[in-house]
């Protein structure tokens, strides 16, 4: 199924051999030879070393929501193509080839469903759509779901994971940063919460708009967070980078995010943060792990 | 004909014409008729070859090494600024000037990206590229103008916001993000003029504004045409190609609605004419700020985020309902 990515490290041939692709897996990291089914139980967070593979939008829908529930807008957004855009294809074939692979029209899902109880706006972005790329689609949505949060009070999520702006679509992919700023500055002047959760990899416009902008920066372990990815900025200053460089805990380390949370406690975290900026009080009963 | 070729023919006419004349001089020889006939030519060569300039062609304009910078336009549209230094924080950024200015005796706030002339100014400059700190700088600045109920102007004219350690580990997202985020929220008005380069997130950091002016040979784009083909084409000789895809002329983006106006530059280019270029940029500049001085805050407001909100390209597919999702 579409929502295990496969971990970048390759398999050397005598491993392959061993290992029924469809029911262990190695952890890129550690090397672990992993049970899938454990693995898929632990949401992809080696029980070994802690290494998060990454996860699709519907995922993060799963494992954030109340019961999976959720109401889902935008379906019915397509880009347009503004620019008539062709490099060694035409975007149109890029989109088409994209949404016919991924079964969703754009790199972004939003929704409105309940967390831990609480009425909230979410958007899950989803890096194997081109990218993960914001254009005026990715833009729209956002900007209808922060409306949906203005005018309902809604707290708002958004769960990041983007190359950048999304060439094909020019002037106006870079205009998205504006127009997503420009909404979040009426949730902001509104006093209606923002998290932001940052996974790998958030690079380019998007972090560079929404996704530096939350009341609370959450990122996941090791996800590779920055302005500029790590390929330019090696060219420009021509030499290697070192070790870490632009990883959740650089970021942290630099005053940029505001705390690290395993996957597997993001919905407790962020649901503490919640309560706390709309001055509810814990759940009794709740012995939560974040 | 590339812009090189058109200077060459055009300084080959202008020479003509100067030898005509001083051979009229010497010898004092009637030579009206001819040099009516060179000018003509001048003139004529000058506006096809103009008019008719590639986007490749506008990028080489834009980057022109004799092109008026930031520096130039405060000599000449915008008078006596005084120019205020730092963010406060870390240090202060040249690769971006700012400060109170006076555009027709009205202050103003002015910021720009601040390109070097040559190598040793441009070590000083960043080649116009500013790390987090200058953004904050600007930012500082801003909320300086909204304070006092003074009109901010930028000219734009960057390759990018800066790629390195330190402009990461500061936190060159954050910044350019909360400029965004602040710009829509300011009370007083904001006019932004892409004069040379409007490269990316870099570019943007200063341009969120209702009213958004361009010099006709300025360009402005997600990102340049040599990045843009070297990631889709995966060649850089694709430069071209890039730049013609991207639409990242002022005339496409007057189309696409991202920008109000394109402000014309002499015949040829404004590096020709640092006067007429500043000159006609100070009477467009004029003209906006005194539209949107005269509107009240919260309206300004609206129309800024009103701007943006209709930015982008997308279509409706009817049919498909509601998702609502239960595993």
């Amino acid at each position: 199924m579409a929502w295990f990515r496969k971990p970048k490290q390759k398999l050397s041939a005598s491993d392959r051999r061993d290992l029924p692709s469809d029911v262990f897996d190695k952890c890129p990291e550690c090397g672990e030879i992993l049970y899938r089914a454990r693995l898929e139980q632990n949401l992809f967070v080696c029980p070994e070393c802690g290494y998060h593979n990454r996860i699709g939008a519907e995922d993060y829908l799963r494992l954030l929501l109340d019961g999976g529930e959720y109401r889902e807008f935008g379906l019915e957004l397509r880009s347009a193509d503004p620019l008539e855009f062709v490099d060694l294809k035409p975007y149109p074939e890029r989109l088409a080839a994209a949404e016919r692979q991924h079964g969703e029209g754009d790199a972004v899902r939003t929704v409105t469903g309940r967390l831990e109880d609480i009425a909230i706006a979410l958007a899950v972005m989803d890096f194997s759509f081109i990218g993960g790329s914001m254009g005026s689609v990715v833009g729209e949505k956002i900007a209808r779901l922060i409306r949906v949060a203005l005018q309902e009070q809604r707290p708002l999520i958004i769960v990041s994971t983007s190359g950048g702006a999304r060439m094909m679509e020019g002037i106006l992919s870079l205009m998205q940063m504006a127009k997503t700023s420009a909404l979040l500055a009426q949730l902001h002047e509104a006093a209606i919460p923002f998290v932001s959760v940052l996974t790998d990899p958030t690079t380019g416009g998007v972090t560079a708009s929404y996704a530096m902008l939350g009341d609370v920066h959450v990122a996941e372990p090791g996800a590779l967070i920055g302005f500029a990815g790590p390929r330019v900025i090696e060219q420009t200053i021509k030499q290697e980078l070192p070790g870490g460089f632009q990883r959740s805990e650089f970021l942290l380390e630099h005053g940029m995010v505001d705390m690290i949370v395993d996957r597997r406690a993001l919905k407790a975290s962020i649901a503490k943060l919640l309560r706390h900026m709309l001055n509810r009080p814990e759940p009794a009963a709740a012995v939560s792990p974040g | 004909m590339s812009p090189a070729a058109l200077e060459k023919e055009i300084a080959e006419l202008e020479r003509q014409i100067a030898s005509l004349k001083q051979m009229a001089d010497e010898h004092e020889l009637d030579v009206g008729a001819e040099l009516r006939k060179l000018e003509v030519k001048l003139e004529r060569r000058r506006r096809e070859s103009y008019q008719n300039l590639s986007a490749v062609e506008r990028v080489q304009l834009a980057r022109h090494s004799k092109r008026p910078l930031t520096q130039a336009y405060l000599e000449r549209a915008i008078t006596a600024i005084k120019e205020l230094h730092g963010d406060r924080a870390f240090r202060d950024d040249e690769a971006l000037v700012g400060g109170w200015a006076r555009l027709n005796g009205e202050s103003v706030m002015l910021i720009g990206h601040q390109k070097g002339r040559d190598m040793k100014e441009n070590l000083r400059r960043n080649f116009g590229m500013p790390h987090p700190e200058g953004y904050r700088k600007a930012l500082r600045l801003m909320q300086l103008a909204e304070k006092f109920g003074r009109p901010v102007v930028t000219l734009i004219d960057t390759p990018g916001a800066y790629p390195g350690i330190g402009a990461e580990e500061r936190g060159q997202a954050e910044a350019i993000a909360r400029n965004l985020r602040e710009m829509a929220r300011l009370r007083v008005p904001i006019l932004a003029v892409v004069i040379g380069e409007g490269g990316s997130g870099g570019a943007l950091a200063l341009g969120v504004a209702a009213r958004i002016l361009m010099l006709e040979n300025a360009i402005y784009s997600v990102l340049s045409p040599e990045g843009c083909a070297a990631d889709l084409w995966k060649t850089a000789s694709a430069k071209d190609l890039a730049a013609e895809a991207l639409k990242l002329t002022a005339r496409d983006l007057q189309r696409l609605g991202v920008i109000d106006e394109v402000v014309p530059e002499p015949v040829g280019g404004a590096q020709l004419d640092w006067d007429a270029a500043a000159a006609q940029l100070q009477a467009a500049m004029t003209r906006h700020l005194q539209a949107l001085t005269a509107v009240d805050p919260d309206t300004l407001r609206q129309q800024r985020w009103q701007k943006y909100e209709a930015l982008g390209a997308w279509v409706e597919r009817q049919s498909k309902p509601r998702r609502s999702g239960k595993h």
